[in-house]
């Protein structure tokens, strides 16, 4: 019992590690080899393709990267914790048209995109009830939501395109403005970086899926982490789908959709999260996001055919999938 | 030895934890038909018993994870109601599970705080990882368990060294009845020894009372002051360690399976 009180204890701290160990900490962190990766595109597009780094470019990229960005967030809380959302697109495509409804019967802009950010949550809470209390995995429940939802959007929108609202200045910070929603995407980004590593929240969703028994022993509420998360992936699709059509200045019922959706998932896993679960960084779903980006943005550049593309991005994603396989490994082998 | 053992138990503090006639079914499964047990603190129990005879549903009920169908729970002399697996750690009571409850993915440190974080001040309740690792640092150090780095991913770490921050992670939330579901199983010799160790000095201190269910008759009579061995969801036998053995409960399981085996 003393002992507890021991001054000389109570300050002790893990002993000092040589700046070598700590960069070859940084370097095998699962980020990092995307990090080179995005490092190496920017490099040869800018070497190949003179008019890379250009204002107008970076604009062009950073609109094409702001969306499955900001659907990683979601996804990677979700696949942290052993689900996927596939309906998340379509989401997406609902939120603006739910907007556009509430605005047309006389409710402010504002107000209007709360309206459809809860009818996202709502979306999200139907997803995770169904999931955790009727025991049918995600994938089954959410390509379940992706029909349905697809249809209520082409029943509401009658199959037309609608315009966004114009509330002034807020259009400008809602998507208008070049950047506004790349910047709307690394805010987000932010954001949840801090709930996954600095909340109870985000140290609960790792553990429910690194070893959801364990958790539950703990006391944490394994199905609140899960519905939470749905709900949180639903509205920052809804909220993604927004941003786009304020960009837009219309929006389309096919918009989003599977496309958008698996961008997003691809962002997160290339930026070194676990399908398996139990892993994850939002920071490498924004670094993944880049990647894919630059890819699409460089090769269209370079005057590559739309067909080829589609071979790039699939090679691409398979290799960045087996180094990150290969650094995970190397990551364990590693001696302590 | 069996002075020692003596001596220690006339040492044993008042008693705390008590339950009586509990009942649980599953179904038409009645796992638990009327168990009682007991424990002190500064004194550790064992229950023995197959796989099926109950032991683990008594652990869980012990621990608020399962709800009985009938029977009392006394703590610390005063009846309760374990409701829930919080509940039960708020009278301090915790089990620490076969399965180790950690997350290998989360750092030994994250493990030992897992759904009791320290936050920093502030309205945004952000989790003191500072705060933490030293805190976890002590509580360690406080029972003896050596670990360098408490940085370090729970994966990777042995399989003693888990069950270690597992045990460690009890006492340091003021667990003051502890339950050990299968502390050694799947263990090596040399790592079951430190974790015997690790229960020693852990009743050494007199203000903790330990449950600990097992398979090994001679690992359990070792460590214990008091065995009791379940079968069936009952009761059948229950001795102070120093008084029996091995051997004697082999025959009372034995004398059973010829029972069952003549019909």
């Amino acid at each position: 019992m003393q002992q507890r009180n021991d001054p000389a204890r109570a300050g002790r701290l893990p002993p000092r590690r040589s700046l070598a160990s700590r960069l070859m900490d940084l370097a095998l962190r699962p980020e990092a080899s995307v990090v080179v990766v995005a490092i190496v595109l920017v490099v040869y597009f800018e070497a190949t393709a003179n008019n890379f780094l250009t204002d107008a470019n970076l604009q062009t990229l950073s609109q094409f990267v702001a969306a499955p960005v900001i659907l990683a967030c979601g996804e990677i809380m979700l696949l942290i914790c052993r689900e996927i959302d596939l309906s998340v697109g379509q989401v997406f495509a609902l939120a603006p048209f739910i907007m556009e409804k509430a605005y047309n019967v006389g409710i402010p802009v504002p107000g209007a995109i709360v309206a459809a950010l809860f009818v996202c949550a709502l979306v999200g809470l139907v997803i995770g009830l169904i999931t955790v209390h009727l025991n049918v995995p995600s994938f089954i429940t959410t390509l379940g939501m992706f029909f349905l939802i697809t249809g209520i959007t082409l029943t509401i929108s009658r199959g037309f395109p609608a315009d966004t609202p114009n509330a002034g200045v807020l259009n400008n910070i809602l998507g208008g403005w070049g950047y506004a929603e790349f910047l709307w995407a690394l805010g987000l980004v932010a954001l949840m970086h801090i709930v996954l590593r600095h909340t109870r929240w985000g140290l609960h969703t790792i553990a429910t899926g690194g070893n959801a028994i364990a958790a539950a022993e703990a006391g944490i509420n394994i199905d609140r982490i899960k519905i939470g998360n749905f709900i949180i992936t639903s509205t920052l699709g809804g909220f993604c789908g927004i941003l786009e059509a304020f960009r837009i200045g219309s929006t389309d019922p096919l918009a989003g959709g599977s496309n958008i959706m698996f961008l997003g998932v691809a962002s997160g896993v290339i930026g070194g999260t676990a399908i398996a679960g139990g892993a994850g960084t939002i920071i490498g779903g924004l670094v993944g996001g880049i990647v894919l980006g630059i890819l699409q943005d460089g090769f269209t550049l370079q005057g590559i055919n739309a067909f080829m593309f589609d071979i790039i991005i699939g090679a691409a994603i398979l290799l960045a999938m087996i180094a990150n396989i290969q650094m995970a490994r190397w990551r364990g082998m590693r001696p302590q | 030895m069996t002075d020692a053992r003596t001596h220690a138990h006339q040492m044993h503090g008042k008693e705390a934890l008590r339950a009586e006639g509990i009942v649980k079914r599953f179904g038409s499964v009645e796992a638990l038909s009327g168990v009682g047990m007991h424990v002190a603190a500064g004194e550790m129990l064992g229950i023995l018993g197959d796989n099926g005879a109950g032991k683990s549903t008594l652990l869980k009920i012990l621990t608020g994870y399962h709800q009985p169908d009938a029977g009392t729970i006394h703590v610390n002399g005063a009846q309760q109601v374990l409701g829930s697996v919080d509940q039960a750690r708020s009278r301090g009571i915790e089990c620490v599970y076969q399965d180790l409850a950690l997350v290998n993915g989360l750092s030994i440190y994250h493990n030992m705080f897992l759904n009791r974080e320290l936050l920093r001040p502030g309205p945004f309740r952000l989790l003191n990882h500072r705060a933490m690792r030293e805190r976890a640092m002590e509580a360690l150090a406080d029972i003896g368990v050596n670990i360098p780095n408490v940085n370090l991913e729970v994966g990777r770490l042995s399989g003693g060294q888990r069950q270690a921050i597992a045990v460690a992670r009890a006492v340091h939330s003021d667990a003051r009845i502890l339950l050990l579901d299968e502390p050694l199983a799947a263990m090596g010799a040399r790592e079951a020894g430190q974790i015997i160790a690790l229960i020693e000095r852990l009743k050494a201190r007199g203000d903790i009372a330990i449950v600990m269910i097992a398979h090994n008759y001679a690992q359990t009579l070792e460590v214990c002051d008091r065995v009791m061995l379940m079968q069936h969801g009952t009761v059948t036998y229950e001795s102070r360690a120093a008084e029996t053995s091995p051997a004697e409960l082999l025959e009372i399981v034995r004398r059973e399976y010829r029972e069952m085996r003549g019909g």
